[in-house]
């Protein structure tokens, strides 16, 4: 099922990718492409760095412009749940499934995405969080809905809050009119998995150049010793853990004991 | 000072964890529970996910009745014999409950069985224990002997067939009460995510008379068996239990509970068993509160697969 709903999103990613006229060429390149979670990992700030090259077969470039850098995170499931009063208690009573959608989603851009382009340019390239492809289970097929849809409003509410949904109209500055620079953070709780960074250029409201670009969060050292044991070795891992407990309640009734 | 923790994946405040674990575990010690029904809340208060929470509370009260129960053993007051018919009929019990707890999970109503059993169970008994040792303060107040307990008094499950002859405990009782007691043990525990020992103390002093000597020990016996299987159940199951968070805990656990135990010692039964009644009945009143009060936030997210 995943298979084909990644077929999905592959050929809506091709229906939408108009290929635009060639006069601008993006060259980009991020400040770390491993953000490595360790013991003291509290969060991280990379940096994508970039400039706008005349293609090269014109050397007109048309500034000003504007940049939109979207990064997203592993896919993953999540359901929503809303809830009512049923009997005087608060029950979960309706929920929607949110199928194969980015753990972590940021959109970056030089000044608010509504100001870039029109609302059809950026449906079509999904550029925004309000139209980003968020597709719900409804039913045995796969939909998006309309974006003042309140599931589709109250789950990129709840990850905005966790810090992992987040659109910001000055995270890219321009350091001149073809030299740009993006702050992408990263929070704590970022899962680990392959993101990927797609950079759009906008050359008065349509899209001039786009390009890609992925890093990677991994766990390194005795977290991901740790993560890979639990994940790998389940039951050893458990034992060792409930070892660990009896040890350490019989180390605890000798270093305290009275008598 | 913060440390990433590499199961829950999030980085805590080690000193805070620390605090927590000292700060339960000096009640457990003093009330000889494993405090879980504290624990599993106040880690899904720090941010980190119930499913995580409930796993790995578990070795953390494996470890904290394991000291416990090194010390009642050195006491010689458990009951080793009635611990394991108490085990034989919660491993049932906790079979079920997981099973429940896997039925419900897909319903999306856990939270709800979750906040209706802790309101219920944490409110009925933290509410018994109070008025029973409320009973026992007066008594003792105009001179009678506090404890219930009189010889040769019988109640109807004394009538009960299958009787059985616990030594230590110095009980002759049938077995269905016993099995019916590990029974909601196992299944409760399983469900709530918590050890027990809050329901099993009173109801082994209540239904079975069980003599105040023997009683924590044995249900500390009882919760370190529990807790380390479900530990590892756990852990080879969902490959849910974090062992580092585990290893702060239960470093603040161990500590916190010989202090617990100290001042546990010193304090008359009846009043100790009026504070854990005022304890559990708060914590339940806390649930029905969340309950019944409109929530902040209507909505709210679950973690279904990763892909």
């Amino acid at each position: 099922m995943m298979r084909r709903l990644a077929a999905t999103f592959a050929i809506i990613t091709l229906a939408c990718g108009v290929t635009p006229a060639a006069a601008e060429r993006l060259v980009v390149s991020l400040s770390n492409h491993r953000v490595a979670v360790t013991s003291s990992f509290i969060g991280e700030e990379l940096v994508l760095f970039g400039t706008i090259e005349p293609d090269s077969s014109s050397n007109s470039l048309r500034p000003p412009y504007d940049l939109v850098v979207t990064v997203t995170g592993p896919r993953q499931t999540l359901r929503t749940r809303r809830k009512q009063r049923m009997f005087g208690i608060w029950v979960n009573v309706d929920s929607r499934e949110f199928v194969g959608v980015p753990s972590y989603l940021a959109v970056l851009s030089n000044r608010p995405v509504s100001d870039i382009a029109n609302q059809d340019t950026l449906r079509r390239l999904q550029v925004g969080l309000d139209y980003f492809l968020l597709p719900q289970r409804i039913g045995p097929d796969f939909a998006d809905t309309v974006r003042d849809d309140p599931f589709r409003l109250a789950f990129v509410r709840l990850k905005n809050q966790q810090g992992l949904y987040r659109e910001s109209g000055t995270a890219v500055t321009f350091l001149t009119p073809t030299v740009f620079r993006a702050a992408i953070q990263m929070p704590a709780a970022v899962p680990t998995g392959t993101y990927q960074i797609e950079v759009e250029l906008f050359a008065s409201g349509n899209l001039a150049a786009r390009t890609n670009t992925a890093l990677e969060v991994i766990k390194t050292g005795f977290e991901q010793y740790v993560a890979d044991a639990a994940r790998d070795n389940g039951l050893l891992f458990g034992m060792a853990t409930a070892l660990m407990a009896l040890l350490i309640g019989w180390f605890a009734s000798i270093v305290f004991r009275r008598d | 000072m913060q440390i990433y923790l590499p199961i829950a994946d999030l980085p805590v405040n080690v000193f805070l964890v620390l605090g927590m674990g000292l700060a339960v575990g000096y009640i457990s010690g003093m009330f000889g529970i494993g405090g879980g029904f504290l624990m599993t809340p106040l880690l899904i208060f720090i941010g980190i996910s119930p499913a995580v929470a409930v796993a790995t509370v578990s070795s953390h009260i494996a470890a904290s009745s394991f000291t416990g129960a090194i010390s009642y053993w050195r006491k010689r007051s458990l009951d080793v014999a009635l611990a394991m018919m108490l085990l034989s009929a919660g491993i049932v019990g906790t079979a079920t409950g997981v099973w429940l707890f896997t039925e419900l999970r897909a319903l999306d109503q856990l939270d709800l069985v979750i906040g209706l059993s802790y309101v219920t169970l944490l409110t009925i008994v933290g509410g018994m224990m109070i008025y029973e040792s409320i009973r026992a303060v007066m008594r003792t107040r105009r001179g009678m002997p506090a404890t219930l307990r009189r010889p040769g008094s019988h109640t109807w499950l004394h009538g009960l067939p299958f009787k059985m002859r616990f030594k230590r405990s110095k009980i002759y009782v049938s077995a269905i009460p016993v099995w019916a007691i590990g029974f909601v043990i196992g299944f409760v525990g399983a469900i709530m995510g918590i050890g027990g020992g809050f329901l099993l103390v009173p109801m082994l002093i209540y239904f079975l008379r069980v003599p105040t000597a023997t009683v924590i020990g044995t249900s500390m016996i009882l919760t370190l068996i529990t807790m380390a299987s479900a530990t590892v159940m756990h852990a080879a199951t969902n490959h849910l239990v974090d062992a580092v968070l585990a290893l702060i805990l239960m470093i603040g656990g161990v500590i916190g509970a010989q202090f617990g135990a100290r001042t546990g010692q010193k304090m008359r039964g009846e009043r100790l068993r009026l504070l854990l009644g005022l304890l559990v009945f708060a914590v339940g009143m806390r649930f029905a509160y969340e309950l019944v009060v409109q929530p902040d936030d209507l909505y709210s997210l679950r973690y279904v697969e990763t892909g």
